[in-house]
């Protein structure tokens, strides 16, 4: 572990085009990049699954179905697929970017769906009782009641997308996955450690950036931080299952 | 195709290695996770530092982990056993969390009516908390199964042979086919994982099946 | 709960049996990328089987059939572990028993060895290479057949900057990006080496792969307008690519050998490589290759008939 210390405290690591920073910010882009495309495939789809009720089978077996996807695998179809008629970076970023947000789709459309699906009835039927229309329950009332586990399904898609930009490197990419490759292919251990120490703390930061933006987002009515119930005593109270919806998907 | 025809016997013994490699961890971090979500849910200061411990485990990269092992285990470089414990690694931080949560998803009232019942503290954890825990359990085993298989496949890098090994060859030589197959494989192999633990589940549940049966 | 017991026991040992499969078949030494999966760490080969390992590029992958398939027909027990990564990953496993023997390049090997190593022909490389092996190690006899590193560049680019040599790039080079393998960053050979012989200062260099698709793209793209490819690279003809000369011989005589743990070496182990390093030259080679890489055959199937053809296996 001391080649790894070394590796990052050596100054000339941070500095260049394949300096520690570099690599970070190739990485955080490449990730958003893949989130907001995956997103916008997925949070509409999911919506209308969820409020219409409609292919929900399809949906649930997507989700699982793709997790078994292998990503090396992927990378490397379409990067063969897509090579001969991209010219210049786009042939190794947008493969990269099609096989990131076809891991990072059934994540979030899990989440999405089974947010909007479990909204507590009594919350559509009085918003019904209010007079609001089928699209005005589904962004005044499904939506914001759905926002924990839509977060759950984009934190758990953000896990993936950095994991996988992470072997991207293998068809050429930037990003902290050179460390690991460049580091691998001439057995630098301490470069290899330090790769996969950036990579851990990145995705830790990332995704705490993303719990923050929930706490915010979320209305504070779910977060149960306004309960007005009784409180029930300790050893009649069931722990809520958190084993979230995106992992029984 | 005709390629996966010609190489059946290869796929084959290559789909059993990355069965081996994604598989025996399943049930060693499996038994694993067992007393640690047991723990966690026991004590309950040790829940947070026992979750967020294993999640941190989770995020590092699986290619690293798989080339540091020896240096961690003293294990020879080309040695499957890394990765067979890397891969236990991860399906232990995937578990743990699950364990713990399905224990708690036990009633209180059940606990209170197996210990009124002259249960032991050990009795009660196998005969009433576990059984009742399974369909948790399973439901987390069955994402650590898919993404066991998954992650696998990368192992292929560091010249480990298994169904990745199908993708490197492929890549090496611009050859779509084997790459193809590969995918297949390895969503046939998870599928094939996914069953095995429903029908498990399936038969060590039959209180879930009871309602059905009458008429 | 008998029930239960029943079902775990029941699951649990079909999920072990089918992985004791796994285990148990890692002996086949004809099926391509097999590795001895033995659980029990560490390779399960016995005093007499050889373990034939190669690098993570198709031509290696062929050789190291090619002595697997000669070693087998004089009834050497084989096993093979292909595909395992750059010199820097295999060496120490040579050094740790993980692998007996592996096709190797005399030139770069002996750099590897003795950073100070200067002969460029043949026959000097190969006595610099013996001098300079570790004690545990040794080599057979050389063949004749080449493979060396090569900068290549496209036609137009060798057009627009009148390029015949690596020499005629020292003057552009700093407009220029260079592509090869991420361990070209250091090695002798690579970005130090053309630096060193050369006084080549290129803008940037791109890590890619070893002369694999990655490189030919690249290079096909525009993303690098140089890159490291191997001589016997069918692509290259195929591509219309120019090869830059190599005056300065930075890329010393590459002639294919065997390199093998010493305490392995016997008569037949020695006797049947050698018939094989005899039978092969550049342009076999270069045609093995090509049926390998462009025509998508086994390398095990065109190792076979490599044998067969020659009486070796």
């Amino acid at each position: 572990m001391n080649a790894m210390i070394g590796f990052l405290t050596d100054p000339a690591h941070w500095t260049g085009s394949d300096g520690i920073p570099t690599r970070i910010l190739e990485h955080l882009v490449l990730a958003f990049e893949a989130l907001l495309l995956a997103a916008l495939i997925a949070v509409p789809l999911g919506l209308w699954v969820g409020h219409t009720g409609r292919g929900r089978f399809v949906a649930v077996n997507l989700a699982g179905a793709a997790r078994a996807l292998p990503s090396l695998g992927l990378l490397f179809l379409v990067w063969l697929w897509l090579s001969g008629t991209l010219q210049g970076d786009a042939s190794y970023v947008v493969p990269t970017l099609v096989v990131l947000v076809i891991l990072a789709v059934p994540p979030i459309l899990s989440g999405v769906y089974a947010g909007v699906e479990g909204v507590d009835p009594a919350a559509r039927d009085a918003a019904r009782g209010m007079g609001m229309r089928g699209t005005q329950v589904l962004a005044k009332v499904e939506v914001p009641c759905a926002l924990p586990l839509i977060f759950s399904g984009l934190r758990s898609a953000m896990l993936q997308i950095i994991a996988t930009a992470t072997i991207a490197a293998s068809i050429g990419i930037g990003g902290l996955g050179r460390f690991l490759i460049d580091g691998l292919s001439v057995r630098d251990y301490g470069q290899m450690a330090a790769g996969a120490v950036l990579v851990a703390v990145l995705a830790l930061l990332v995704d705490l950036l993303l719990a923050l933006v929930q706490r915010l987002v979320v209305s504070p009515g779910l977060t149960g931080a306004f309960s007005t119930a009784r409180p029930v005593p300790e050893d009649r109270r069931a722990e809520p299952s958190s084993t979230s919806l995106q992992e029984a998907a | 195709m005709t390629w996966f025809l010609d190489h059946r016997a290869e796929v084959f013994d290559l789909a059993v290695r990355h069965l081996y490699l994604a598989g025996v961890p399943l049930l060693i971090g499996l038994l694993l996770a067992l007393p640690l979500g047991w723990l966690a849910r026991r004590f309950r200061p040790l829940y947070p530092p026992l979750i967020i411990g294993t999640g941190l485990l989770y995020t590092i990269p699986s290619l690293a982990l798989f080339i540091l092992m020896p240096g961690f285990i003293g294990t020879q470089i080309l040695d499957p056993v890394n990765v067979l414990i890397a891969m236990t690694i991860y399906t232990i931080a995937l578990l743990v969390r699950t364990v713990a949560d399905g224990l708690g998803a036990v009633p209180g009232d059940v606990n209170q009516a197996a210990t009124a019942m002259g249960y032991g503290r050990v009795a009660r954890f196998f005969k009433v908390e576990l059984p009742l825990a399974v369909p948790v359990i399973s439901a987390g085993l069955r994402v650590a199964a898919v993404s066991n298989v998954s992650i696998v496949s990368v192992a292929a890098i560091i010249g480990v042979a298994q169904l990745g090994s199908l993708f490197t060859d492929g890549f090496s030589r611009s050859f779509l086919d084997p790459i193809v197959v590969g995918i297949i494989a390895c969503v046939v192999l998870a599928l094939l994982l996914d069953v095995v633990i429903v029908a498990a589940t399936w038969l060590l549940t039959p209180w879930q099946r009871a309602g059905r049966v009458r008429t | 709960m008998n029930r239960t017991k029943i079902v775990l026991a029941l699951t649990t040992t079909a999920l072990l049996s089918v992985s004791a499969c796994g285990s148990s078949s890692g002996g086949n030494p004809l099926s391509t990328g097999s590795a001895s999966a033995s659980a029990g760490g560490g390779s399960s080969a016995d005093a007499g089987t050889i373990v034939v390992g190669s690098a993570n590029f198709p031509e290696n992958e062929l050789l190291a059939e090619i002595y697997a398939g000669a070693l087998a027909g004089k009834g050497v027990k084989v096993d093979k572990k292909l595909n395992i990564g750059s010199r820097e990953t295999y060496i120490p496993a040579l050094n740790d028993g993980s692998i007996d023997l592996i096709p190797e390049y005399t030139g770069v090997l002996a750099q590897y060895f003795n950073k100070d190593a200067k002969a460029t022909d043949s026959e000097g490389v190969y006595k610099e290479l013996k001098a300079a092996l570790p004690p545990n190690l040794t080599v057979l006899d050389k063949s004749a057949a080449e493979d060396k590193d090569a900068v290549v560049v496209t036609k137009e680019t060798a057009d627009k900057y009148k390029l015949k040599s690596i020499a005629d790039l020292q003057p552009v080079a700093k407009d220029l990006t260079l592509g090869g393998p991420p361990e070209w960053k250091t090695r002798p050979t690579g970005v130090p080496g053309l630096k060193k012989v050369y006084n080549l200062d290129f803008k940037t260099f791109r890590p890619l792969d070893a002369g694999g698709p990655l490189s030919v793209n690249a290079l096909k793209n525009g993303q690098v307008q140089a890159v490291n490819l191997f001589t016997t690279d069918p692509s290259i003809a195929a591509n219309g690519f120019v090869v830059l000369d190599d005056p300065k011989s930075l890329f010393a005589a590459q002639n294919v050998v065997p390199l093998i743990t010493k305490a392995k070496v016997n008569a037949k182990v020695s006797d049947s490589l050698n018939a094989v390093s005899a039978k092969l030259d550049t342009t076999t080679l270069g045609e093995l290759v090509k049926e390998v890489v462009t025509d998508k055959k086994d390398a095990s199937a065109v190792a076979k008939e490599f044998l067969t053809k020659n009486n070796l296996g």
